[in-house]
């Protein structure tokens, strides 16, 4: 009798079962690469390319065709004309052609050289042009009297091609150029200081802040559901609408916050709160805590609500104070949690994007990465610049996960 | 620590800090209720400690002496104008007297809460230690509660008055309830001129639609990865993780050229289909945390009945896990209603506008702000509705998968 042996390899069943994951991952598969991948690859590639807002169409000729002249009349002045104009102002097009059909019963008396007729077919062979060509072709014709009941010849769309070089999808043309320009200057790194800065600060605060709501929600009272329920307010509800209410609250000249202010002898003057160098940062930093300490607070909650209750029964029992039982037991119980939050939020304070840009827009001393990357990109139209700043981005938030990831094996409480 | 742990120090110590809280609150909450002129007096410290003292628990430890104290209090601000807190002279009669009212009531009732068990002696640690949570926690309630509610309350006050009372006198929220439903008119002019009841229909059903995308992609890759075995399926999971770290900026460069390039930008449809990218791997977290905490079992008797797998999910998965379904589409629902940045980079058609990007366009020196508070308010007052009444799943879906903001 032969010993027995597990199973080697995969047997049909669990192929069965590998195939089916499979299919059943394929459509999200297919959609995180179409829409993360894809667009990742293509910042990398974008970052290496000089390219403009007004490049992201590659040049194209461009062509517009109308009768000058009565045909009706048998005006012998009567031409056709194309007026030819090259969409790029800096870049060659070449090997340009053009055709177009001719209705019926139109003849043309004179040809211009470029120009072949053949049956109802015109085909122009239009050469090489320079960036910002333009010109005409003027080709004289007469009409039949079967040509007025056909269509117009305006109404046939003439067709236009031409080989041109697309920044965007060539093989050629890279730089450093983008690179060059982000790190040049101190620009970058008082941009790189601010974005620490609202990171660290934004992240531990809320972390801190979130750490005192769940404390104090963690005893059940009346009236405890709903003071939950109004603590995530600022987390809920939409950033637009809270960021312009912050905007609002702090205005220099007609906000309340001022006016509480002054009136309470705090400051005899209105205070700029989002647009003074360093208040300004210090507002959207507490803007970050504001808004996502309710998320640490729900985290750190549920996780003192799972803490077992005899422990500290028995702290109580050796006479242990309030404060010694929430230094020596809660706190080391919370550390995992806390520490697995303050990763995950400092990777998302990294992130954000949407608060910054509408409390400030990146002025008065708070521009951020993400910030930076927009305003590279479109205020400053240099989508090549933006990319770079997303790259950079982007390798800093790979090298915070690989740290986040070593982290989060040893913890695993999320 | 060892010198205040006796009831004569910590008592009136504790007091003059709650007192100045209190008057501090009160003062706070009538300026924005009046718009007079309220504001927390120096006073305040000595009246407090003294209320402090007279909560110590000396004698049977009935509240005789403090409520004592109260009265001389009342009578001591209202006719000496010793009061805690400082009230302009403008102020009405009655907002006075509200204001001095709830000074007092709030830190006598307070402070005997807070000074149980203290006596006039030497204090144990515990006993001292408890009061001064106690001192804190109240705090806390205070000022969790008013940093939360004071945005909210200015959004929505700024929103039913008019700019040229506002700026006259930022404090005063006080509405004039004699003009009836003509408070409201900055919602009528938002819904007749400025198109919002269109947005709001745009954001609403791009929202449901995202919620129904996102599940029908998340639910059979949640599925495969919490219950299936195969190569990579460890990889997977962790990868979902990280494709949700992956910035939203980074990404919106790429596919606003691409969105311009095809054609696709400035359509609700292109809004339809980045939408459900951006939250398909939460809603796949989520759902994979779940999956995973279902019995097994249950499903291999339905293997054993003859049912196919995906009719095992479609006919026992689901049906168990519909409160976390609930859950991932109340969140899914709330980041597509929030979502600012596509939105703003995508759309340019006042015609195809959602919510927010409508709310964007509002912000401009030529509209009223009343007009930009009352959209905020269109756009978060359903978002609220929908949580407050189905808090339990939200608080759950937010746990279970948001770590995301």
């Amino acid at each position: 009798m032969t010993e027995p042996v597990p199973p080697k390899g995969m047997g049909p069943l669990a192929r069965r079962e590998a195939r089916l994951a499979w299919g059943l991952l394929f459509p999200t598969l297919a959609a995180v690469a179409l829409v993360v991948i894809l667009p990742l690859l293509a910042v990398f590639w974008i970052a290496f390319k000089p390219i403009g807002l007004a490049e992201l169409r590659p040049p194209a000729p461009v062509v517009r065709e109308d009768i000058r002249g009565d045909l009706e009349e048998g005006d012998p002045g009567a031409y056709l004309r194309y007026r030819l104009r090259n969409s790029s102002q800096d870049q060659a097009i070449t090997g340009v052609t053009l055709t177009d059909t001719w209705p019926e019963g139109l003849s043309a008396t004179e040809m211009d050289p470029r120009c072949t007729l053949e049956g109802s077919t015109l085909s122009c062979d239009l050469g090489d042009w320079e960036g910002g060509f333009r010109d005409q072709i003027r080709i004289p014709v007469a009409a039949d009297p079967s040509y007025f009941e056909g269509p117009d010849v305006e109404e046939t769309e003439p067709v236009i091609t031409g080989k041109a070089n697309n920044v965007l999808t060539s093989f050629s043309s890279f730089t450093l150029e983008n690179f060059a320009r982000i790190f040049d200057g101190s620009e970058f790194w008082s941009v790189l200081g601010v974005t620490l800065f609202y990171t660290v600060f934004g992240t531990a605060g809320a972390l801190i802040m979130g750490l005192f709501a769940a404390m104090l929600l963690d005893k059940s009272f009346t009236g405890q559901g709903i003071l939950r329920g109004l603590y995530l307010f600022p987390y809920v509800a939409p950033v637009i609408a809270v960021a312009f209410a912050w905007i609002l609250l702090f205005d220099p000249y007609s906000g309340s916050a001022n006016a509480l202010l002054m009136q309470m002898g705090v400051t005899s003057q209105a205070i700029n709160f989002f647009g003074e160098r360093p208040l300004a940062l210090i507002m959207v930093t507490l803007f970050e805590i504001w808004r996502y300490f309710p998320l640490s607070f729900l985290f750190i909650l549920a996780r003192m609500q799972s803490i077992d209750t005899d422990m500290y029964e028995a702290a109580d029992m050796d006479g242990a104070s309030p404060f010694q039982k929430f230094r020596y037991l809660s706190l080391p119980q919370l550390l995992g949690i806390l520490s697995v939050l303050f990763l995950l939020r400092f990777i998302w304070t990294f992130n954000k994007f949407d608060d910054i840009f509408l409390l400030t827009g990146g002025n008065a001393g708070t521009r951020v990465l993400t910030v930076n990357v927009y305003e590279q990109a479109f205020a400053l139209s240099n989508i090549g610049a933006g990319a770079a700043v997303a790259v950079v981005i982007f390798l800093s938030l790979i090298l915070f996960s690989l740290f986040f990831f070593r982290v989060m094996s040893r913890e695993e409480g999320l | 620590m060892r010198p205040l742990r006796f009831g004569y120090a910590t008592a009136p110590l504790l007091g003059a800090l709650w007192c100045f809280v209190i008057a501090t609150t009160v003062a706070v909450a009538m300026s924005f209720a009046t718009g007079a002129g309220f504001r927390p007096s120096w006073l305040s410290l000595p009246w407090g400690a003294l209320m402090g003292l007279a909560c110590l628990r000396g004698g049977g430890g009935r509240p005789a002496l403090p409520l004592g104290l109260g009265v001389v209090m009342l009578l001591a601000s209202g006719l000496a104008g010793l009061s805690p807190i400082a009230i302009d002279p403008e102020a009405a009669p009655l907002a006075r007297w509200i204001g001095v009212l709830a000074t007092v009531f709030f830190t006598g009732v307070g402070l005997w809460r807070i000074l149980d068990k203290v006596v006039p002696g030497a204090l144990t640690r515990h006993v001292f230690e408890a009061a001064v949570i106690r001192f804190l926690t109240g705090f806390g309630y205070i000022f969790f509660t008013a940093i939360v509610v004071i945005p909210f309350y200015v959004m929505v006050m700024t929103s039913l008055k008019n700019q040229a009372a506002l700026v006259q006198n930022p404090l005063d929220f006080s509405l004039d309830l004699g003009q009836g439903l003509g408070l409201f008119r900055s919602y009528v002019e938002l819904m007749r001129d400025y198109n919002f009841g269109s947005y709001l229909w745009t954001s609403f059903y791009v929202s449901v639609l995202t919620v129904l995308i996102t599940l029908a992609f998340a639910i059979p890759g949640a599925y495969a990865v919490a219950r299936l075995r195969f190569r990579g399926q460890k990889v997977f999971s962790r990868s979902i993780l990280l494709i949700y770290m992956v910035p939203m900026i980074v990404l919106a460069l790429p596919i606003y050229i691409a969105f311009s390039m095809t054609g696709l930008r400035n359509t609700i449809f292109g809004i339809v289909l980045i939408y459900p990218v951006t939250t398909i791997p939460v809603a796949l977290y989520m759902l994979q945390g779940y999956f995973r905490g279902l019995p097994s079992e249950v499903e291999e008797a339905g293997l054993m009945d003859g049912l196919s797998r995906l009719k095992v999910i479609w006919k026992i998965t689901l049906p168990l896990s519909l409160p976390a379904l609930a859950s991932v589409s109340l969140y899914v629902f709330m980041i597509a209603w929030n979502e600012f940045l596509l939105a703003f980079m995508l759309l340019d058609d006042p015609g195809k506008f959602t919510l927010t990007r409508g709310i964007a366009s509002l912000n401009s020196s030529e509209v009223p702000r009343q007009h930009l508070m009352a959209g905020s308010v269109i756009a978060t007052l359903p978002i609220m509705v929908l949580f407050l009444g189905l808090e339990r799943f939200m608080t759950k879906g937010l746990t279970a998968g948001s770590v995301k903001g």
